[in-house]
């Protein structure tokens, strides 16, 4: 036991640094995870998967598998039929939306490499594994496109038969919805006696990379179907098994055990859990199927993969009249559960902390021969707040002014809120000076600032860059009204439930599902204060659609702030159903009782009984009012309504070698508001991850495709994940403007880190070559990237642009949608 | 990740190593660290049939010192390596080399004979060794051999060990108080290089008597830059001396263009690299 947790009992939960009761569990391995468990008779699947990014199947042999020793089965799509259900797309974001078929093993043709064509079933893995090597499957390969570039043009179709790669065209304009002015008058005047800035920006395919690879165990042999699954949303799978397959929901049970992480890589209905499911009850075995790490880097859905091409008006003083985005966004094979939702989360943030009076969003997704694309940390968010804090630089730049004047110059003060912006959102609380100013000084700002003027003065071969990312987001997802005028397939409420076990302990069910976030923690710090009893004797059950029958998961930064306001309510219910109970035993009128610190106190005596001591009561039953229900058991479900609004301010330092084009982290501080902090030390695990992962994004990571859409980053020797070695310790700290939609005033800071981060290193990597002539690095910033754009030709430097094109991406005036820019970037 | 079926010998002497090789040739594959043949099979990128395992051979290991030069043994674990004080003493390019090798696990469980017999163009003790002019011992069912380093190497992942035969040991010719350096370019820790330069240079006073120089990752096998070497003899250890000469460094050089960089940009680096790794040999 530590110090911390000796604490005087009188210490309140929420805002204690409580060691997180599932990490001995985890950390030991002492666990279950889908892929431990075994069950009597379990059989082992191996996926037979294209090599090609597309191609027709002419035929598969399966004859030479289906003899090789211990196999039981081998079955292609054809054989499953109807059974084998289909992959939904929850979020069509357009009623006209085009949306491939995707069934979970296609018999006719392949639409990305990866994709399965047959599941190979046997007694052992290593036996399905060697199986799997003799199935023959005559491929008639088909002209594949890859690169949302090349898609757009729909030369080449990504599926044939939908006659365009186009998928939809989702627009929001603030002159239509009435929120803002008209965003084309505004850059039309900001080109007669403004500033205009037109970038484009490339956000690359990135891999979520969790820890734990997918796995899924079918147990067909009971009443139910029982699915274990590595997955963030047991309640969504369940659903999508039912509605796509015809089993009743009722007779489908889904648990994800522990699960190691997901990043929203693990927030899918998969392929692979279908083909499970399909096969598990064909054969009335236990099946299970785990995927390699190449698997899953090629078929677990990737993230981000975006085009972006920007334009921000303002006047010459830098206060900004207009932004207008245009962005194509990489579906991928198929339209994934959210996946071509994924961008239009961006709709609302591309004008984050902002006063944009004007402001119009566009988004065209497109299909293409490659690995599909869904929600990964932040969804939507990160590729937006990169965009307009990408830009802000620029602006500043281009006014001449220090790049934090020009965000203080357009921002919301504190005094505004709420404040609703040009985006239509209303954001309920928040002080972006507050958090400034301490970032700043834990920085240092103005020295660093001095530091790189002597290197820049002396000519230095190591520079330095200073980079900003004031960054807002929305998440606590969602309210269910704004997700039905989205067309999004299912509502954002939660559910919670309390049950008073006898002996004085404290059930809690959460349909929030967690996968290494630490909800058995947080949740039982939240309803140890509220209803008074020990942390230790508070368990949290979730992931299990029998335990918790209902319930939206977990994505979104939801758990938390719609999720634990459930569990508060719940609680709050529990208290209430209790009262007339003590009010009975203790011969008082209900009005006389004060609930405080676990105790209904008769006021003004020393008469009172625990709440335990009345759950105890409701069980026995023996003496409880007339008529009374014997239960102070409770449950809520929580409908947001409003999203949540966490921001912060995050400064980076960056040295980059000109010689070379290294980058090194020098110093990384942030001051993030995330309202009321139930536990600092998960929060401070959720801000050093996520920052990592936006900072990886910024320097390592980038998913490849070959132009026959062959991955080329298949492996993590290719697609660069940094570890601690690669990374210093990040400065954190927090100011608090309590959310005002949550009792508990939390705001989600799951994917803080991963948003703000990201253009913050980008920004100091510009900003420390931009007087070399530099005002962008595609990401990531690779140092043969960097090294290339300090030695175009034109800087007065040596060295010819070996790789000019990756390096310095400019408006393509055939680029679809939107007109064509003429300034390009770094030009 | 299951590997193929593969049969598993752990032979104890040379001599059985040698005998099971012969008896089944193609089929067999030697394993000594596993860190390259494993992920290999894993990925089922290979499958052989017999795996033989070197692991139990004793003679294999260690470091001793045998006159004007150092021997290390094939199956010696670079931590081993990284930590010996004959080689800091005599060969200390290879101990720098062995600093920035992979990770700390890997450096426990590979070996030197097997990172070297591998001959991954991006392994970090081809171009230290081949600095060096070590001689590499390989053994035969008929008796053994030595390769100088500049034979030694062939191809990408191909050196002068036939397939009957093994490495055994390694000669590195004592470089006693020569000042070496290993410079290499990652963008991640644990990755190989983009591009890395072994200096090491016997200084005599400011000026520098002697260079030697490898490149790792310059083209299908380490590379010894020659021209540099050359140009260095004679000159101060200053920073333009050194600019000078390093500017040859990608003279006759063929790197690979892939993800990481072009292959100008490798050519430029090298420059770079090796400039800086014969000023910090240079300077202690």
């Amino acid at each position: 036991m530590t110090a911390v947790q000796d604490a005087p009992e009188a210490q309140k939960e929420i805002g204690r640094d409580r060691r997180r009761k599932e990490d001995q569990r985890l950390i030991t391995g002492r666990t279950r995870w889908t892929d431990n468990i075994t069950l009597p008779g379990m059989l082992h699947l191996a996926m037979v998967r294209s090599p090609f990014a597309h191609a027709r199947i002419n035929g598969i042999d399966t004859a030479e598998a289906a003899a090789a020793t211990n196999v039981v089965a081998v079955l292609t799509g054809a054989d499953l039929g109807e059974t084998q259900g289909a992959c939904i797309n929850a979020w069509p974001i357009t009623p006209e939306q085009v949306t491939p078929p995707h069934l979970p093993m296609p018999s006719d043709r392949v639409a990305f490499a990866g994709e399965i064509v047959a599941v190979v079933v046997a007694r052992t893995a290593a036996e399905a594994r060697d199986a799997a090597e003799l199935v023959d499957v005559d491929y008639e390969e088909l002209p594949a496109v890859v690169g949302l570039k090349n898609a757009i043009k729909d030369e080449v179709l990504a599926h044939p038969d939908l006659g365009t790669n186009k998928s939809a065209f989702w627009r929001f304009d603030s002159e239509e919805a009435g929120t803002g002015g008209n965003v084309d008058a505004a850059i039309e005047k900001a080109r007669v006696d403004g500033v205009v800035i037109e970038r484009e920006y490339r956000q690359q395919r990135l891999i979520p990379a969790f820890m734990e690879p997918r796995s899924v165990v079918v147990d067909p042999t009971g009443e139910q179907v029982t699915i274990w699954s590595a997955t963030q949303i047991p309640h969504i799978l369940r659903f999508a098994l039912a509605a796509t397959t015809g089993v009743p929901e009722s007779k489908i049970r889904v648990i994800a055990p522990d699960v190691g992480g997901g990043f929203g890589g693990k927030l899918q209905q998969t392929p692979e859990e279908m083909i499970a499911f399909a096969v598990g009850r064909r054969l009335g075995k236990p099946v299970k199927y785990t995927e390699t790490r190449s698997e899953s880097l090629v078929s677990g859905h990737h993230g981000r993969d975006q085009w972006q091409k920007l334009t921000l008006s303002a006047e010459k003083d830098g206060t900004v009249t207009g932004f207008k985005v245009e962005l194509l966004a990489d579906l991928g094979a198929y339209v994934a559960i959210v996946g071509g939702g994924v961008p239009v989360l961006g709709a609302f943030m591309f004008n984050a902390i902002y006063k944009f009076p004007a402001y119009q969003f566009n988004c065209q997704t497109v299909l293409t021969n490659t690995t599909w694309t869904d929600a990964y940390r932040g969804a939507g968010r990160p590729e937006a707040t990169f965009g307009v804090e990408r830009m802000m630089d620029e602006l500043a730049a281009e006014v001449g002014v220090d790049p934090m004047e020009i965000r203080k110059q357009n921002w919301i003060t504190h005094e505004e809120f709420p404040f609703t912006t040009v985006a239509g959102l209303e954001y309920d609380s928040g002080n972006y000076e507050a958090a400034t100013a301490r970032a700043m000084e834990m920085f240092g700002y103005d020295e660093l600032r001095a530091e790189q003027k002597r290197r820049r003065d002396a000519g230095d071969t190591v520079q330095l860059g200073l980079g900003i990312s004031t960054f807002t987001e929305m998440c606590g997802l969602a309210p269910s009204r704004v997700l039905g005028s989205l067309d999004y397939g299912a509502g954002g409420w939660e559910h919670a439930s309390v049950r008073m076990l006898a002996t004085g302990t404290v059930e809690v069910v959460t349909g929030a599902s967690s996968h290494g976030q630490g909800h058995e923690t947080a949740f039982s710090q939240i309803v140890a204060d509220r209803l008074g009893v020990p942390f230790e004797n508070v368990e949290v059950l979730h992931g299990d659609t029998q335990i918790a029958h209902k319930g939206l998961d977990t994505y979104g930064s939801r758990s938390l702030v719609v999720g634990g306001e459930a569990l508060v309510r719940a609680a709050d219910k529990v208290i209430e159903k209790a009262r007339p109970f003590a009010a009975h035993i203790l011969e008082a009128s209900e009005d006389d009782l004060k609930f405080h610190e676990g105790r209904f106190q008769v006021v003004g005596t020393d008469q009172g009984i625990g709440l335990t001591e009345v759950a105890t009561a409701a069980f026995a039953a023996h003496n409880l009012p007339d008529g009374a229900e014997p239960s102070i058991d409770a449950e809520a479900t929580f409908d947001p309504v409003n999203f949540n609004y966490p921001h912060g301010t995050h400064l980076c330092a960056m040295e980059v070698d000109t010689e070379t084009g290294a980058v090194k982290m020098r110093k990384y501080v942030c001051c993030d508001d995330i309202g009321n902090i139930v536990n600092p030390l998960i929060v401070a695990g959720q801000m050093h991850g996520g920052l990592v992962q936006g900072i990886a994004q910024a320097l390592w990571e980038e998913a490849v495709h070959d132009d026959a859409g062959t991955l080329v980053s298949g492996s993590f020797v290719d697609y660069l994940l940094p570890t601690a070695a690669d990374t210093l310790s990040f400065e954190i700290d927090h100011t608090t403007t309590p959310a005002t939609t949550n009792s508990l005033g939390t705001k989600g800071v799951g994917e803080a880190g991963t948003i703000a981060s990201t253009p913050a290193v980008v920004n100091a990597v510009v900003d420390a070559v931009r007087h070399l002539g530099v005002t962008d690095v595609q990401m990531p910033c690779t140092p043969e990237r960097v090294w290339t754009a300090i030695n175009a030709p034109g800087r007065g430097h040596d060295g010819g642009p070996a790789t000019q094109e990756a390096a310095m991406p400019h408006f393509d005036p055939d680029a679809e949608p939107g007109p064509s820019s003429t300034e390009g970037a770094g030009a | 990740m299951i590997p193929a079926q593969f049969d598993y010998l752990a032979p104890t002497t040379v001599e059985d190593a040698l005998a099971a090789l012969a008896e089944h040739g193609d089929d067999a594959k030697i394993i000594a660290g596993g860190q390259s043949l494993l992920p290999v099979l894993r990925m089922r990128l290979n499958a052989p049939e017999v795996v033989i395992d070197l692991g139990k051979i004793a003679s294999l290991r260690g470091v001793r010192d045998d006159g004007d030069a150092i021997v290390i043994g094939a199956m010696t674990p670079h931590a081993v390596v990284g930590s010996d004080p004959l080689v800091a003493e005599h060969a200390a390019l290879i101990t720098k080399a062995v600093e920035h090798l992979a990770d700390a696990q890997i450096r426990h469980r590979g070996t030197f004979g097997g990172a070297l017999a591998h001959a991954d163009p991006a392994g970090d003790l081809g171009a230290p060794t081949l600095a060096l002019g070590a001689e590499f011992v390989i053994a035969g069912l008929g008796g053994s051999r030595t390769v100088p380093a500049a034979e030694f190497f062939v191809d990408l992942f191909e050196t002068a060990i036939g397939e009957d035969e093994i490495l055994t040991e390694v000669r590195v010719p004592k470089h006693t108080g020569w000042g070496a350096h290993y410079e290499k370019f990652v963008r991640v820790a644990h990755q190989w290089p983009i591009v890395a330069v072994a200096a090491t240079v016997r200084v005599d006073g400011a000026t520098i008597a002697e260079a030697r120089i490898g490149l790792t990752n310059m083209g299908n096998t380490p590379l010894r830059a020659r021209t540099v070497e050359d140009a260095l003899a004679g000159q101060p250890a200053t920073d333009a001396a050194v600019r000078a000469a390093a500017a040859h460094a990608a003279d006759g050089a063929n790197p690979p263009s892939d993800l990481n960089g072009a292959a100008d940009y490798r050519r430029h680096l090298s420059t770079v690299l090796t400039r800086r790794a014969v000023l910090a040999a240079a300077g202690g």
